[in-house]
This record gives C-alpha cells, sequence and structure tokens, in this order.
C-alpha cells in the first residue's frame, strides 16, 4: 500500500465514521434518521416588504417575520393554537378583557428578557400614526379599547387598551367582545419589537447587523432580489428542540425557473405552476402537494347606480352563476387540486357550514336548465341577448378562466361577455371606483373564522366594490359578533348570498407546491399557511 | 476640448431635470398609487401614509422637495414598498451588481462580436467567414429571455455544472449564466457591424496604396485598417453599454442576481415612485456620461473629428 493509498483510506475511514456519527442524530419524536445539513431552502416570488413585525403587510415577508419573532400565541400544524411567549390565558366573564400570562425565560436574542412592556410598546408602535404602519387597522380590526381613536391620531397612543400587569402578565381590553380574538395574536403585527435597539438605530434596526429578536431563527443575511437567511437563535426559550440550523428564502421570479433549480436540488420546496400539477403527481408522486387554503376566486357584479341594469335582478345573477360548470374550471383549466366554490366562504374555514343551496345540490345539466329557465324569466333570450362587459387583472391563469367562462355563458345562454383586462393597479382602481360591470376578486382570510370572508359583502365595508347591500345580511354578522355560536348564523348569511348572488364564486385556492421528500413536518393541514421554521427537519436521505 | 466636455456636462443637467419632470408626471397619471391595494386601507390610516411619505402634498411641492433632498442631502428618499430601505441604498447594492456583469457582459460581447468580424471580413468567402457569420446570426436570434432557459437547463439541470442563480457576492460561477445570457445578441450585431465595416474598408483606396506600398497584411489590418473599421462600431457600443446595464431586467429576473433591472420594473408596477424616480436619474445620467464618452472617442478614433 502506497502512502497516498492510504491516506486517501484513512480519509475515506475517518469521513464515513464522521458521517455515521451525524446519521445516528435522529428525531425526538418520529425517530427518523436526521440530515447532516439541516438548511431549509425554499421560493418566493418577490423582496418582502419588511422584517419589522409591525410593518410587513405581505405574506412571505410574514413567514420570515414568524421565524424572527414570537408572539403570545403560535399555531400547530394543523393551525390549532399553542403556547408561544405566552403560556396560557383568561378571558373575563363579559369576554372583554383577556389576561395573557408570559413565560419568564423567554429572551431576545442579545439576551433581554421579554416582558409584557414589549408587547404593550410593539401594540402601541402599531397604532401610532407616526408610525404609518399599512397594517394600522389591524388594530382596528382587533377592537382594542380606544384602538380608532388612537389610529385617527384623536388620542395618544398611550391610551390603548392594553397594559403589562407586571413582566409576565399583559391584560388587553377590548370595546366588543371577539370570539376568534386569541386567533388574532398570532399575526405579525401583534408581535414584540425591541424598544431599545430599534431607539438606537432608527429604521436601520432590521438591517442583519442591527437585528434583535426573540424568535427561534436570527437574521442573517438580507440580498435583496437575490436571498433571505435566518439562522438559529441561541437565545430562543426552546433553542433545544429546534433542529433546523438555517432556513433560506431564495428571490426567485420565475416559476419555471423555480421548478427547475427544484429538480437540480438547489431548492426544497417551491410553487407549481398553473395546470402542471397533474404532470408533477405523475412524475413525483407524493412530492406534488396540493392542499386547500383560505382563499376564494370569484367575480363580482356591480350593484351600484353605475352597474348594468340587467345586474339588478338577481335572476340574471344566478342564471350565470348556474350555467358555470365549475369542474371544467378546477380540473381542465387550474388542474391543481383546487376545490370548485358553490358559496363564498371555503369550505375548510374553521366553524363553518355551509348550507345546502340550489347551486350546490344540482346536477350541471340540471343548473344549466334551471340558468335558461331564470335568463328566460328575467326577459332575456334570443331576440334580447344578455350582454355585458367583464374584466380581469392581467395574468395568463385568469384569462383562461375568464375566456372558459365567457365561452360557457355563450353557448348555454346566448349571453355575451366582452373580455378586457387591466393591469393589477389600474383594475384595482378601476374596481374600487365601481367602473365595471363584472370583475374578478380573490380574497385571502386574515384569521380563521368565516367573517373574513362575509364581511367584505356589508353593505358599508370598504372592501365592497360591487355595493351589494342587504339589510338582513349586515343584521346576521352583526349578530355573530356577540354570538356564542356563530356556525347557524354564517350558514344563514350564505343561504341570503345563494338567493342573491351577488358574486359567482368559483373556486377556493389550493396550496400547490413541491415539498422534496427530505422536508419533514412542513404544516399542509394549517389552512392558514402559518408555518415556522422551527418546527420543520431535514431528515437523511 | 474640456470646454467641450464641461459645456456637455452642464447641458446634461437641465436634460435630466426635464427627464424627471416627465418621469414623475407619467407616474402619476398612471392610475393607482403605492397604497392603492386589494386591501384598500382606511382612510385614517391611508392619511397617516401619505402624510409620512409627503404624498399628502400638492404635486408641485412633492416635485420641488424630492428636488431639494438630492441637491442638499443627496437623499432620493424612501422606497414606498420596501420599507426597511431607502432609494440610495437599492441604488448602493444593486448597481455594483448590474455593473459588474454588464461590464463583463459588454466586455464578452466586444471582444468576442469584433474578433469574429474580423476574422470573417479577412477571410471573406471562407469557411472561416461562413462559421463566423453563421455564430453571429445564431447569438443574435437568441435574446436573452430564450438564453436563459436554455442554459439553466443545460449547466443547472443537465451538467450539474453550475448554480441555476443567485449572486453570492459576485462569485465567478454565479457570473457565467448571466453574462453569456446578456452579451449573446449584441455579440451577434457586434461581429457583423465590425465584417461588414472591415470588407468596407478593406476595399478604401488608401488599404490598396498600402498593399501597393508592399506592406504586409499584419501591418495593414492593425496599423491601417483598424482605426476605421471600429468606427461604426464604438458608435454602436454607446448604447449597447447603456442597454446591458439599463436592460437586464430579465436577467436580474432570470437569474436572482439582485441587480437593479428588477428593482427598477417593480418599481413601476408597485407605483413605488422614488424607486423609479431615484433609478430614471441614475440611468438618464449614466447615457449621457456614455453618450459622452463615445464622442470623445470618436476623436481619438477619427482624426478628422474634432471638438
Amino acid at each position: 500500500m502506497t502512502r497516498l493509498t492510504r491516506l486517501t483510506l484513512t480519509t475515506f475511514l475517518s469521513a464515513g465514521l464522521a458521517a455515521g456519527a451525524v446519521a445516528q442524530e435522529t428525531h425526538p419524536e418520529t425517530g427518523d434518521a436526521l440530515a447532516a445539513d439541516q438548511t431549509f431552502t425554499y421560493r418566493i416570488l418577490d423582496n418582502i416588504s419588511s422584517i419589522d413585525p409591525q410593518i410587513v403587510e405581505d405574506a412571505d415577508g410574514s413567514d420570515v417575520v414568524r421565524d424572527l419573532f414570537e408572539g403570545l400565541l403560535n399555531q400547530d400544524e394543523n393551525g390549532e393554537l399553542v403556547p408561544g411567549v405566552a403560556t396560557d390565558w383568561e378571558v373575563s366573564d363579559d369576554k372583554m378583557t383577556y389576561t395573557f400570562h408570559l413565560r419568564d425565560d423567554a429572551k431576545w436574542s442579545n439576551g433581554d428578557p421579554v416582558t409584557a412592556g414589549d408587547f404593550v410598546y410593539a401594540w402601541r408602535r402599531a397604532a401610532d400614526p407616526a408610525t404609518a404602519s399599512p397594517y394600522q387597522w389591524f388594530i382596528s380590526l382587533m377592537s382594542l379599547e380606544n384602538g380608532d381613536a388612537v389610529v385617527a391620531g384623536d388620542m395618544a397612543p398611550e391610551e390603548l387598551g392594553v397594559e403589562a400587569i407586571d413582566d409576565t402578565t399583559l391584560e388587553v381590553r377590548l370595546t366588543s367582545p371577539l370570539p376568534y380574538f386569541p386567533q388574532m395574536v398570532v399575526h405579525s403585527t401583534t408581535f414584540p419589537s425591541p424598544q431599545s435597539v430599534i431607539e438606537e438605530h432608527g429604521s436601520a434596526w432590521t438591517s442583519p447587523a442591527n437585528f434583535v429578536g426573540n424568535g427561534a431563527f436570527v437574521l442573517t443575511e438580507m440580498n435583496p432580489g437575490e436571498s433571505i437567511v435566518r439562522e438559529k437563535n441561541d437565545q430562543y426559550w426552546d433553542a433545544e428542540n429546534v433542529i433546523l440550523d438555517k432556513s433560506v428564502a431564495l428571490i426567485i421570479n420565475d416559476e419555471n425557473v423555480a421548478l427547475t433549480r427544484y429538480r437540480a436540488g438547489e431548492l426544497d420546496m417551491t410553487d407549481i405552476p398553473a395546470g402542471q400539477f397533474p404532470r408533477l403527481k405523475d412524475e413525483y408522486g407524493d412530492e406534488a402537494h396540493s392542499f386547500p387554503k383560505l382563499c376564494n376566486y370569484y367575480y363580482t357584479f356591480n350593484l351600484s347606480e353605475s352597474g348594468p341594469e340587467a345586474f339588478k335582478d338577481p335572476k340574471v345573477r344566478r342564471a350565470l352563476a348556474l350555467a358555470v360548470d365549475r369542474d371544467i374550471i378546477v380540473n381542465n383549466v387550474m388542474a391543481g387540486g383546487q376545490p370548485p366554490a358553490y358559496v363564498f366562504t371555503p369550505e375548510a374555514t374553521a366553524g363553518f357550514e355551509a348550507p345546502e343551496t340550489e347551486l350546490a345540490g344540482m346536477t350541471q345539466a340540471e343548473r344549466d336548465e334551471r340558468a335558461r329557465e331564470l335568463l328566460a324569466e328575467a326577459g332575456y333570450g334570443e331576440d334580447n341577448p344578455l350582454s355585458f362587459d367583464m374584466v380581469y387583472n392581467t395574468s395568463e391563469a385568469h384569462q383562461k378562466v375568464a375566456v372558459v367562462l365567457s365561452q360557457m355563458w355563450k353557448q348555454k345562454l346566448g349571453v355575451q361577455a366582452q373580455l378586457s383586462n387591466m393591469e393589477w393597479k389600474v383594475f384595482l382602481e378601476e374596481r374600487g371606483n365601481q367602473n365595471f360591470e363584472l370583475a374578478r376578486g380573490a380574497w385571502c382570510g386574515d384569521y380563521n373564522e368565516a367573517s373574513t370572508f362575509l364581511d367584505l359583502l356589508e353593505s358599508d365595508s370598504g372592501y365592497n366594490d360591487g355595493k351589494y347591500s342587504n339589510p338582513e345580511y349586515d343584521q346576521l354578522l352583526e349578530d355573530a359578533l356577540t354570538a356564542d355560536d356563530t356556525t347557524p348564523l354564517y350558514t344563514q348569511a350564505e343561504e341570503i348570498l345563494a338567493e342573491d348572488m351577488p358574486v359567482i364564486p368559483l373556486y377556493h385556492y389550493a396550496g400547490v407546491y413541491m415539498i422534496h421528500d427530505s422536508l419533514k413536518n412542513f404544516p399542509v393541514n394549517n389552512i392558514q399557511f402559518n408555518w415556522y421554521s422551527k418546527d420543520l427537519y431535514k431528515a437523511a436521505e | 476640448m474640456l470646454i467641450y466636455i464641461i459645456r456637455r456636462l452642464l447641458v446634461a443637467i437641465p436634460t435630466i431635470a426635464l427627464l424627471v419632470i416627465a418621469a414623475f408626471c407619467m407616474m402619476h397619471l398612471a392610475p393607482g398609487g403605492p397604497f392603492t391595494s386589494e386591501r384598500p386601507l382606511p382612510p385614517d390610516v391611508l392619511a397617516n401614509i401619505e402624510a409620512r411619505y409627503g404624498l399628502d402634498q400638492p404635486l408641485w411641492k412633492q416635485l420641488w422637495d424630492y428636488f431639494v433632498n438630492i441637491v442638499l442631502h443627496f437623499d432620493f428618499g424612501p422606497s414606498f414598498v420596501y420599507k426597511d430601505r431607502d432609494v440610495n441604498d437599492i441604488i448602493a447594492t444593486g448597481f455594483p451588481i448590474s455593473l459588474t456583469y454588464g461590464s463583463l457582459a459588454f466586455l464578452a460581447a466586444t471582444l468576442v462580436g469584433v474578433a469574429l468580424g474580423i476574422a470573417a471580413a479577412i477571410r471573406h468567402n471562407t469557411w472561416i467567414d461562413y462559421v463566423a457569420v453563421s455564430l453571429g446570426i445564431a447569438a443574435q436570434a437568441l435574446p436573452n429571455f430564450i438564453m436563459g432557459p436554455i442554459l439553466i437547463l443545460t449547466f443547472t439541470l443537465w451538467l450539474g455544472l453550475l448554480p441555476g442563480g443567485g449572486w453570492n457576492g459576485g462569485q465567478w460561477e454565479y457570473l457565467i449564466m448571466p453574462v453569456i445570457a446578456l452579451s449573446t445578441s449584441y455579440m451577434g450585431s457586434i461581429a457583423r457591424i465590425t465584417r461588414s465595416s472591415m470588407l468596407e474598408v478593406m476595399n478604401a483606396n488608401f488599404i490598396r496604396t498600402a498593399r501597393a506600398k508592399g506592406l504586409p497584411q499584419r501591418s495593414i489590418i492593425w496599423r491601417h485598417a483598424m482605426k476605421p473599421t471600429l468606427l461604426p462600431v464604438v458608435s454602436y457600443l454607446g448604447p449597447v453599454f447603456v442597454y446591458v446595464l439599463t436592460g437586464s431586467v430579465f436577467v436580474d429576473l432570470y437569474f436572482s442576481t439582485g441587480g437593479l433591472g428588477q428593482a427598477y420594473v417593480n418599481s413601476a408596477l408597485t407605483r413605488d415612485y422614488a424607486v423609479l424616480l431615484g433609478v430614471t436619474i441614475l440611468y438618464g445620467a449614466l447615457t449621457v456620461i456614455v453618450n459622452l464618452l463615445t464622442d470623445l472617442a470618436y476623436a481619438w478614433f477619427d482624426p478628422k473629428i474634432r471638438y
């Protein structure tokens, strides 16, 4: 044996031993052998808006912020509440005062303790007009005492209904009972922020060099247009149970490039482009995932003064909604496992039971027949054909759906729908000013409760672009605010929508992703898609 | 000549100011604003945010403040969309990246393009000419949005040699694909222009005279034909240099390089007014400077031109 071969052998042997030693590490619960490299790499579309918990407004940014900061409560893999900085909470008999008990071992990444005062500071900061947070409205949504007045600048932020009784007790006072309030403190706007660091560095506190957080990870690199890197935070109170060392978001604008890089092994997770799910499912089997998401896709009628006369007749609206074959849209156009929508609220929403409606109960042939009857009753037919404009924001997928819709209406009902598309911001402006006849809409829930969707169609909601108004519907939503059991009220509200049909629900979104086999614990059952890197790990292949 | 340069630079100032005013007006004419979103902000919240960014002021005041901040503080304002960053910061991180791979692509396109063009011209109508011309046409026919996918599929997925994107501080393996994708189409044009220019020059009277004197081919090409050959190439290179720096949007998007092109296009889509204006000024200034350099280069290549 020459010296060289001996050397090579020794190297190989020791490498083998080292690998063996690492491979012996297993997951404490599942017993999976852990990969030596605990780095999770996933794709995001674009730069994130901010990593400041009170400022961030985009979903990708919130995912990063959930790693860097920890709020009072977290969600588990099913979206159920689990302790975060707070270990438990009590609510007063009038359901208007919440008291959260904080753990005493939570620390900031600079070693300072996380106290109730840090939450008070953060919530006041979110409400303060000087912060100019785009999520200031979340404070109003939370119904915090004096929230609206602070947001409007009529009261000092110190008047906000949140108080530190002592370092580990946080008291929150509401103006009205809010059954889903605990769900709201999972949102990044309510995460604590480090007062001393913000005061020292100003807006530069979010740079990796100055960054201090209380999450399971700290920010180590921020490369705009390229990547965001966060690494395990040893100061985190539960650091010993965090397995991932690194969580990396790669900014890849084109989803097909991202898919190629996934196939080349550079990513553990990426979005599946529209229509490619069946092919990837065949090729990759269980790595291709589709799971329900808390979002809907619909078309809204303009029911305001400026809207067409024809749409004022509910029969016309119901006829158009009935004639849409949703199976074709979800199976042939989207092809990503999206559930067809016969009601406005996604059926996977917690505590929601969809009503038995005309639309949902029939076969498509029956629906088409009924649609023709309704349209004839409304006075439209061959001699008086219905014609209108429909608009969507520019996108290949939206275009496909719109074309299919107009074809269905034309073939089944002889209706002429003229399509047009607009750039996103122009579209929003036009739709918001009721300069449309029929317009595309979509909404993702802010929290896992039906009101996050149903509120959109309330008469004075700022999001009600179609200007639908029904006092009975409004009353049901108001009753739901204080009801013990909201489920029947929401079901009733959907029954009204099925009668009035102010919008045409088409499908509910699905999260359609490639997730590598070695990545474990990704919460595909959390319908809000709130995931935490601290819960993930990479198994050895 | 110095006076000429100073005069050109002075003229550039009102040019850029006009450019900013035009961009500013067009930007505000476009429907929607930076805070238009699917989730319309409540009026109070919107008012707070607009006050923070000065959007509650009349337009002329916004424009005036913008100029004042640039002239007095060299401050191009905050980004309206990326709340952790300001425009100076966005340009400071993005521009060096665009400049690095843009310059490399420019060099690659120029050197290879000129070499191909010359080789084709001096071996006119031989196989070298045909190969060079074919290569040039192929390169020109493959714009960067075709080259990008081909490169990634080949080098990342099939061969597994190069990372599929990213910048990583500008390490060489991250540079190769962006530079190739960006340079090929310009390379083709440069080769074509060089070839036809060289062919024309080689038939000129002064070259015939040089030949008649019995000068060796090498000396004719390098000492006599080169400068006049390159004159039309240089006039093409000026705009190309600006294009590779500004037109790199696709490369940024496709290879996640983090360059400025992506920030520019995004700022238009998201109505991030300050970023849009800031980058417009940068690109405007760059165009003015490169045009000036091109004009100065003319004088060197053609002694008949004097300023």
